[in-house]
């Protein structure tokens, strides 16, 4: 084991042809990992330390960029395998470009560009207040999304494959085109129990917006001196976030409950599918998160749920 | 899409992993599962000879989809059991993969077939069962045999062989199917929603059978390549043994 005085020798072999990639002499002994990354980028440029995966084990997990090379189960001749994890991606860029898309696509239904529904229902608007409604809201959303991107959220990570955000806008954008084209259609048609219905989902989004904000913040709060660590979310003054006596994720509780008063303010099936399937998706999201906290805090409240108080 | 179940050894034999830890299926499942086998053997060979005798009777492929439609939605319908099987863990098959493949067989028994009847006498169709007729016999024999741990080489060849021409095949039988259906879903708009409604939906059918047949083109070969893949690893292994005597 290291630990005493003296260099390090560091040996960093490709994870599948167990090839050496590079042999780095004189390492200090607290040489963090991110340091033997610039290393690394050094002798390979077009592999910068965001796409460097280094591990102990070829199969194993990627070590963070804070761990200390002699704090590590090594001799002082380590070995460590490399593995490209291929182009990445800031988070913030991810986001902002999946927030920006659907926000831009709705406005062309919107406002009935010509492509969409013929030349004769071209820049017409719709007779039902409703969908003037709906418009409002949907971009009050994705512009509260970006602000809270840019002003708001810590991100434990910095970066995610390339490929993955070509993956994530088809399914964004093309959801957000899916759902515009029905609720600006000139064949559209008002939720069946009128005004009674359209107030009530309003408030609900409303609630639910001020929840999801409140949550972001909080949690903002937890990482405000740039620490990357994670700590117990816990309920503070604002009654918004309350939520947490009862779950740990009450951000996509908010959400989801975001989505459905979109479903029943607009009365639309897509909306309702796409709703449907961000439930699942942050069901999962929350699941992990709920076990993630269980296992880093032997202290977590254990009568909380994931997302749902009680249920799930 | 013409189907043979992915898996490393069929769904004989099969370990629960619990926790890490491998269990033998209980007595219970195994008697089920080579019941389930054998019932589906004997079902779609049934089948296979009800077509044989009716061609050799009446000369011509016409009618023949009437005839043996009963015992054909039985069976088939029947094979959902598969995903329930892999769902509670006594088949180590993926849920999902074995989903799309049953999903695929229904959706053409009951959503193309059945429901157009106009193309029940399109050669396709007779492609179509001919290719599905050998393939289950083969494939629910070897299921059998495997659950009865007395696996004739044979059968491990005939199901790591003939997917090589049945498949692509029976892929072709279902395509031409599809799009012999085409202008008869267009005229009779079938299984379609228009606007205006207070769901505010619309659904195409015809549409949506174009992009079905679309959607074979990047699903069929990663299908056939898992095959072939398996085909490598089951066979190869089985030659180094020989070569090994």
């Amino acid at each position: 084991m290291g630990g005493r005085a003296g260099f390090f020798e560091v040996e960093i072999l490709d994870w599948e042809t167990k090839k050496q990639l590079c042999f780095l002499d004189k390492v200090e002994p607290n040489a963090t990992i991110r340091e033997i990354r610039l290393m690394f980028h050094k002798l390979y440029p077009r592999w910068y330390p965001a796409r460097q995966s280094i591990k102990l084990d070829p199969k194993g997990k990627s070590l963070r960029d804070e761990e200390i090379l002699q704090h590590l189960p090594v001799g002082t001749t380590a070995t460590l395998y490399f593995k490209d994890l291929g182009p990445q991606i800031g988070w913030t860029t991810v986001f902002l470009i999946e927030y920006t898309g659907p926000l831009f696509i709705y406005f062309l239904f919107y406002f009935r560009m010509t492509f969409v529904y013929g030349l004769d229902e071209r820049f017409t608007s719709s007779p039902h207040p409703v969908v003037n409604l709906a418009c409002i809201c949907h971009s009050f959303h994705y512009i509260k999304r970006l602000i809270e991107t840019v002003f708001v959220h810590r991100f434990s990570r910095g970066t995610m494959p390339l490929r993955k955000i070509v993956k994530n806008c088809f399914y964004y954008w093309g959801f957000a085109a899916w759902l515009a084209y029905y609720i600006n259609h000139p064949l559209y048609t008002p939720p069946s129990y009128g005004k009674k219905q359209i107030n009530f989902a309003v408030i609900m989004f409303l609630l639910c917006e001020a929840g999801n904000f409140s949550i972001h913040v909080a949690l903002s709060d937890l990482r405000r001196n740039g620490s990357k660590t994670r700590k117990i979310p816990y309920p503070t003054k604002n009654p918004f976030t309350w939520l947490f006596f009862f779950v740990s994720c009450p951000n996509y509780t908010y959400e989801v409950g975001t989505w459905i008063s979109f479903t029943i303010m607009t009365q639309c099936v897509p909306v309702g599918l796409f709703t449907l399937l961000c439930f699942i998706q942050m069901t999962i999201w929350a699941k992990d998160k709920h076990c993630t906290y269980l296992r880093e805090f032997k202290d977590y409240p254990s009568h909380r749920t994931p997302i749902i108080p009680f249920l799930l | 899409m013409a189907p043979s179940e992915e898996d490393g050894g069929g769904n004989g034999a099969v370990e629960e992993k619990e926790k890490g830890k491998k269990r033998k299926l209980g007595a219970l499942a195994t008697a089920w599962l080579i019941f389930y086998n054998v019932a589906m053997t004997a079902g779609w060979l049934v089948l296979g000879i009800a077509m044989v005798r009716f061609y050799i009777q009446k000369g011509t492929h016409r009618g023949l989809f009437r005839s043996v439609q009963k015992t054909l939605k039985f069976f088939q319908t029947f094979a959902l059991l598969e995903v329930v099987h892999c769902a509670v863990g006594i088949v180590r098959t993926s849920v999902l993969v074995t989903g799309v493949q049953v999903s695929s067989r229904i959706f053409m028994v009951w959503f193309i077939a059945h429901s157009i009847k106009q193309i029940q006498n399109e050669e396709s169709v007779i492609l179509f069962l001919v290719v599905w007729t050998v393939t289950e016999i083969t494939r629910y024999s070897f299921y059998t045999f495997n659950l009865l741990n007395h696996l004739p080489y044979f059968i491990k060849w005939a199901r790591y062989n003939f997917f090589i021409i049945l498949y692509p095949a029976g892929v072709a039988g279902e395509l031409l199917t599809i799009y012999a259906a085409l202008p008869y879903v267009k005229k009779t708009g079938m299984f379609s929603l228009r606007l205006p409604n207070k769901y505010n939906v619309s659904f195409d059918y015809y549409y949506f059978l174009i992009i079905v047949m679309f959607s074979y083109v990047p699903l069929f070969p990663q299908l056939y390549f898992h095959m072939l893949r398996q085909r490598r690893r089951v066979l190869h292994g089985e030659v180094i043994v020989e070569k090994d005597d």
